[in-house]
């Protein structure tokens, strides 16, 4: 592999003069290692021309200074059709390379995607279902359901290696980044809306994953250990969440969406199956109506102002919390 | 260098006569309504967003009124027009014609505001205020927005009036009324984009 | 931390919701302390500054030839003041940043808890974007520019003036947030839900600051578009003017173009604070995302707008010291024309992540690829200028050297990240903190330093010192690489931003590295300020005339420091570096023939419209309605009763010019070149 022996010629320096793991550029999982290819592959061609200008600029300065009286010097010289041409092409060629493995690589490894691989030369199996988990950004924790188990967790992530994930993705209340350098580039998560993220866990192994993007005082411990499993210990993995017990539902999700800092860990064996299409739709609380029930209710309104309910009683129908927000 | 070669360098490289000072105030001033066609393009997107986010409160077809509507232009328009009657006047130094244009603009303009108001209040009345749904926001922000600028127009227009009447039709007082002449007119493009994508399309949809 | 005095019980009539508990240096918690003793320490020395200048009775003076000025090169020293003291406000909070960072592990949590760390992190980059950079930048456009197409003045000099002002006033409502409440969390752009969910005044002191300066900014953008285009000196054709003047035109369109965009953003977001309307809020279809798009559609111009002017720098600074003219004018034109309209293409990149789908992805990654296409023109051209050059390597030069080798570096870093697939991995990490400061203080700083260090003979008449400069020079230049190579490097570890503290303890020793060389830049900021010291002290030895550097464009052609007319005859343009080429037909300055000139008067509407604004907006910031209500008005009868004043401008009469030309000022300037 090309790219392999690419990598190895940039990782050596760095790692010399690191002694640290940089995951970016050896990540564990496949789509960040797609990633971290197109990455390593654009910015050795980017190099073809800075390498060259960095010389120039020392070659340049060093022998046109002023008290070399030997360098040829010409008061007049100011342009050269040619030479404009030139450094108007050079960077334009460059760049078309670079953009072209762009415009390729955004589409290839686009997180809405699903996998077609799980490695290279590794496509997926038509019988592998893709593991679902759904994800909630709360002040300041990770809530994971785990549909297709029926466990829900708190700041704890596992999934077999090998096998593909289709995270889908929300948040409580305000706007995070669900990151795990190893695994796959991150994504947003933001209230009322969802996101998606297809990846993949090649090597088993604990990683770090955590919110990248500031949400406020408790974002600095928004941690959580992504953890790469084989099958069968996946399936124990499981099974202790399960022997957990415990229910996640509306009352113990009102508890737990409450602002906490640097907060443990958590497993339920079941949770309220509605929950995370609540927690998505902003109607978690009984009073609230769901935003899909909203917008049907918008596409089918009549025209008579008095047949649209909660329009005399605004403020009857605004959730406490929202009255706070605007007393500030 | 002989004092001949000096002289002859100083005429080609300086203007010995003070040249012309250019006015560039109604090019700056275009300018800036420029960076105000921003600030209302920023607020158009927004309504192009979040106008169909109702969240369960009225729509734009229930709450836009089209007959205070239809009176409200009419009043902007024709108030474009007198404007421009003044401007005429102001041409033909006409001072007493010019004030009286004027002051027949400034009245409908007011009228314009005030029928605003009227409307806003109303809905505000009937629960659909600016708090109600992103919609009634962008809404308000935007169709407000323009009538503070006419409002600014009708208090420009007021301290205008009082100085042409003091000092009457002098180089700065024509700048200023050429100024507040785009200004006005400008205004009424917006409206006249505020008309459309707002209240047309709004009712339409 | 301070607990918000929001309960509706807690205001009052004349203080609003300012209560004693929003005193931060009463509190007796750390933090409490820390702003104590900077309340005294800034308390002492404002009262020694204060004292000195009434003791010297000063107050006249700057009263009568600063505060109500109108003349371009005054304001213009004054935005570099409001810089330098800003940027030392703005370096305070990226040292207490750096020591956190480098101490807060494990066990250790710190020296600062996460409420004030974050206040930390938004006022530095706020502060550095709006108050260093803007400051320093518009600042440069109003010294330079003017003389530079053979003006007397700008085209608006009162608003020029009423421009500083609201700088001033929003730099000043950003320091009063240190003492009186607490600042916004939210980070330099405000993204909400953390902008609308902040209680307290510290978002509002953000919207009302950065409205305030905003203002400011867009009527010195329109100020200079007029200047420009109106007021260029007889044969000036536009591929004559100097590319500074080009680039200060091009950063001003965007100016125009992009301002209003954060004015109405922001003012959407004090809507959704202060009435509950429902832009940005996550309920009743307000959108998150609006938000961030509207703001990077003004933040990504912004930052070609504080870049442009400095590429005009370089390219005035690099044929002055090569004895050369510039290679490739028309390229360079053109290239910043292509960089003004990209940038307005590109906003999207700073949120790939946001899932805005592939094909949206790839279009933004391409454009703002495309960007760095004319950037490398500039970068080719600058050094085909030095080809075949005598390059005089004097301290102006040298950050022009050290700005060619970070630049390009931090070029390359920014082409990683504009290839989407890279960026999300790459996005908010360390590797982007190190990304953009490398541009922005590899570029921006380095270039602002560059131009003070070429312009400043021209401003006061004496050079800087050499030794001071230099010095300062490599304490930058090391004190950059070892302050961001270890977040180059932390961020390809995947190590995001805004971290208050952390678990990994094998990160530390990056964090320390990154402090010393945080220190080491605290040195570079300390020998600017003892080269500007010395330089004072020895000014007669460093005196110097009109043209120290044997310069090629009008700024050269008049005396140092210039007359308040700036030339006693307006120039006639004929070649494209119009200096050298008076310089190249034998021309000397006529000491006869005068004509009386037209000049703007001083007029104090500006610091009253300024001072009025800024209670009005402390009057909102605190809820204190009838401050807010009675400043406002207070501002529209004070512009009102200023139309009222027709009454100028006045004449400098011929007499009097034809004393300040026989003057000291111009002692030395008759044969200028000594450099």
């Amino acid at each position: 592999m090309t790219v392999k022996r690419l990598r190895g010629l940039l990782l050596l320096p760095l790692v010399l003069l690191s002694g640290c793991h940089l995951a970016l550029l050896d990540p564990s999982g496949d789509v960040a290692r797609q990633q971290s290819d197109i990455m390593i592959v654009t910015t050795l061609i980017t190099l073809l021309i800075v390498v060259p200008v960095l010389v120039a600029i020392g070659i340049i300065g060093w022998r046109y200074r002023a008290s070399n009286k030997q360098a040829h010097y010409d008061a007049h010289w100011d342009h050269s059709p040619s030479l404009e041409l030139l450094v108007w092409a050079a960077p334009l060629v460059i760049i078309i390379a670079v953009g072209a493995i762009s415009w390729i690589g955004t589409h290839q490894v686009d997180p809405y995607r699903p996998l077609t691989r799980v490695a290279p030369g590794q496509p997926v199996a038509a019988d592998v279902k893709p593991l679902e988990v759904d994800v909630v950004s709360l002040r300041w924790k990770w809530l994971f359901f785990y549909p297709q188990y029926g466990i829900a967790t708190v700041n704890q992530l596992a999934a077999p290696v090998d096998r593909p994930i289709r995270f889908k993705l929300t948040s409580d209340e305000m706007m995070d980044a669900f990151s795990i350098p190893e695994l796959a580039g991150m994504i947003y998560t933001m209230p009322g809306m969802q996101t998606m993220l297809h990846a993949v866990i090649n090597k088993p192994g604990q990683y770090q994953g955590f919110s990248a993007n500031y949400s406020g005082a408790g974002f600095t411990d928004m941690r959580f250990t992504f953890e790469g499993m084989s099958p069968q210990d996946f399936d124990s993995w499981i099974a202790k969440a399960r022997a957990a017990g415990g229910t996640l539902d509306l009352q113990a999700y009102e508890q737990l969406r409450q602002p906490e800092r640097d907060a443990g860990t958590h497993a339920w064996a079941s949770f309220e199956p509605d929950l995370y299409t609540r927690i998505l739709e902003r109607c978690v609380d009984a009073s609230q109506t769901c935003m899909s029930q909203t917008m049907s209710a918008d596409t089918h309104a009549g025209d008579a102002m008095q047949d649209m309910p909660g329009m005399h009683d605004d403020h009857a129908a605004k959730p406490a919390a929202m009255q706070a927000a605007e007393t500030h | 260098m002989s004092s001949m070669a000096v002289d002859t360098a100083q005429s080609r490289f300086l203007c010995l006569k003070e040249p012309h000072a250019h006015n560039g105030t109604l090019l700056g001033f275009w300018i800036y309504l420029m960076s105000d066609c921003f600030i209302f393009a920023s607020l158009f997107a927004c309504y192009a967003v979040l106008g169909t986010s109702t969240a369960g409160g009225p729509t734009a077809a229930q709450v836009l009124d089209l007959h205070g509507l239809a009176i409200n232009t009419a009043l902007l328009l024709v108030s474009s027009v007198t404007f421009g009657f003044a401007m005429l006047e102001m041409a033909r130094k006409n001072k007493g014609a010019v004030m009286l244009w004027l002051a027949v603009s400034g009245l409908l303009a007011a009228g314009f505001v005030t029928l605003e108001i009227h409307e806003f209040l109303g809905m505000i009345a009937d629960g659909a205020g600016p708090g109600r749904s992103a919609f009634l926001s962008s809404f308000f922000t935007l169709v407000g927005t323009h009538g503070l600028h006419v409002s600014v127009g009708i208090l420009w227009l007021i301290v205008l009036m009082t100085q042409l009447g003091k000092f009457g039709l002098t180089d700065a007082n024509i700048r200023r009324m050429q100024c507040l002449s785009m200004f006005w007119h400008f205004l009424d493009l917006v409206w006249v984009g505020v008309f459309s994508f707002v209240y047309l399309t709004g009712v339409l949809r | 931390m301070l607990e918000p005095t929001n309960h509706p019980a807690a205001r009052s009539f004349l203080f609003g919701r300012l209560t004693l508990d929003s005193l931060p240096f009463l509190q007796p918690d750390l933090e409490g302390r820390i702003v104590l003793v900077t309340l005294c320490a800034v308390m002492l020395g404002g009262l020694a500054v204060l004292g000195l200048i009434t003791k010297k009775r000063l107050w006249g003076y700057l009263w009568n030839e600063w505060f109500t000025s109108v003349d371009h090169k005054k304001l213009g020293i004054m935005y570099m003041i409001l810089g330098t003291v800003m940027l030392l406000r703005g370096f305070a909070d990226a040292i207490m940043m750096r020591a956190q960072q480098a101490i807060a592990f494990g066990p250790n949590m710190g020296y600062l808890p996460p409420e004030h760390y974050d206040q930390i992190f938004t006022a530095h980059g706020s502060i550095m974007i709006f108050f260093v950079a803007m400051a320093y930048i518009v600042g440069l456009i109003n010294y330079v520019m003017p003389l530079q197409i053979g003006s007397r003045d700008v085209a608006f000099p009162f608003l020029n003036n009423l421009s500083f002002w609201f700088t001033f006033w929003g730099a000043i409502t950003f320091m009063v947030s240190l003492f009186v409440g607490d600042f916004s969390t939210a980070g330099w752009l405000g993204y909400p839900p953390v902008s609308e969910l902040q209680q307290g005044p510290g978002v509002d002191y953000y919207i009302w600051g950065l409205q305030l300066s905003g203002v400011g900014t867009l009527l010195s953008g329109v100020n200079f578009v007029v200047t420009i285009i109106k007021m260029r000196a007889p044969g000036m054709t536009m591929m004559k003017m100097p590319v500074f003047t080009w680039t200060s035109l091009c950063t001003s369109g965007l100016i125009i173009a992009t301002f209003p965009v954060l004015t109405a953003t922001l003012l959407l977001l004090s809507l959704d604070r202060y009435i509950g309307t429902h832009f940005f809020t996550s309920d009743f279809g307000g959108n998150v995302m609006m938000y961030i798009n509207l703001i990077w559609v003004w933040g990504h111009p912004e930052v070609y707008i504080l870049i442009l002017p400095i590429f005009g720098i370089y390219s005035e600074i690099v044929p002055t010291f090569s004895g050369k003219p510039l290679f490739g004018y028309s390229s360079m034109v053109y290239a910043t024309c292509a960089i003004m309209i990209l940038s307005y293409l590109v906003w999207l990149h700073h949120f790939f992540t946001m899932g805005s789908g592939a094909d949206v992805n790839s279009f933004f990654s391409l454009t703002t690829m495309i960007i760095s296409i004319p950037t490398g023109v500039k970068i080719f051209n600058w050094l085909f200028t030095m080809y075949r050059g005598r390059v005089h390597f004097t301290v102006p030069m040298l950050w022009t050297m050290g700005f060619l080798f970070t630049f390009t570096i931090g070029g390359m870093t920014g082409v990683m990240l504009s290839v989407a697939p890279a960026d999300f991995l790459l996005h908010n990490s360390l590797f982007l903190i190190a990304h953009f400061h490398n541009v922005i203080i590899g570029g921006v700083v380095f270039g602002v330093f560059a131009g003070v260090n070429y312009w400043f003979p021209k401003a006061f008449g004496f050079k800087l010192d050499e030794f001071w400069g230099k010095a300062s020079f490599w304490f930058w230049q090391i004190g950059f690489w070892l302050a961001f190579g270890p977040l180059y490097i932390m961020g390809l570890m995947g190590v995001t931003r805004r971290l208050s503290h952390f678990d990994n303890p094998a990160l530390q020793p990056y964090f320390i590295v990154a402090g010393i060389g945080a220190a080491l830049i605290a040195l570079g900021i300390g020998s600017f300020i003892i080269q500007i010291g010395i330089s004072i002290l020895r000014r007669k030895q460093y005196a110097v005339g009109g043209d120290p550097w044997n310069g090629r464009t009008l700024e050269w052609a008049t005396s140092s420091p210039p007359p308040d007319y700036n030339f006693a005859f307006v120039p006639n343009v004929h070649e494209r570096d119009a200096w050298m080429d008076m310089k190249k037909h034998g021309y000397q300055r006529p000491l006869t023939g005068f004509n009386d000139i037209h000049m703007p008067k001083n007029t104090a509407t500006g610091v009253v419209i300024g001072v009025l604004s800024f209670a009005c907006c402390f009057g909102l910031v605190w809820y204190i309605w009838w401050l807010a209500a009675v400043c406002f008005v207070g501002v529209i009868v004070a512009s009102i009763a200023h139309t009222y004043n027709y009454h100028r401008d006045y004449h400098i009469p011929k007499a009097e010019v034809d004393s300040f030309e026989h003057s000291g000022n111009w002692q030395d300037a008759a044969q200028g070149a000594n450099a």
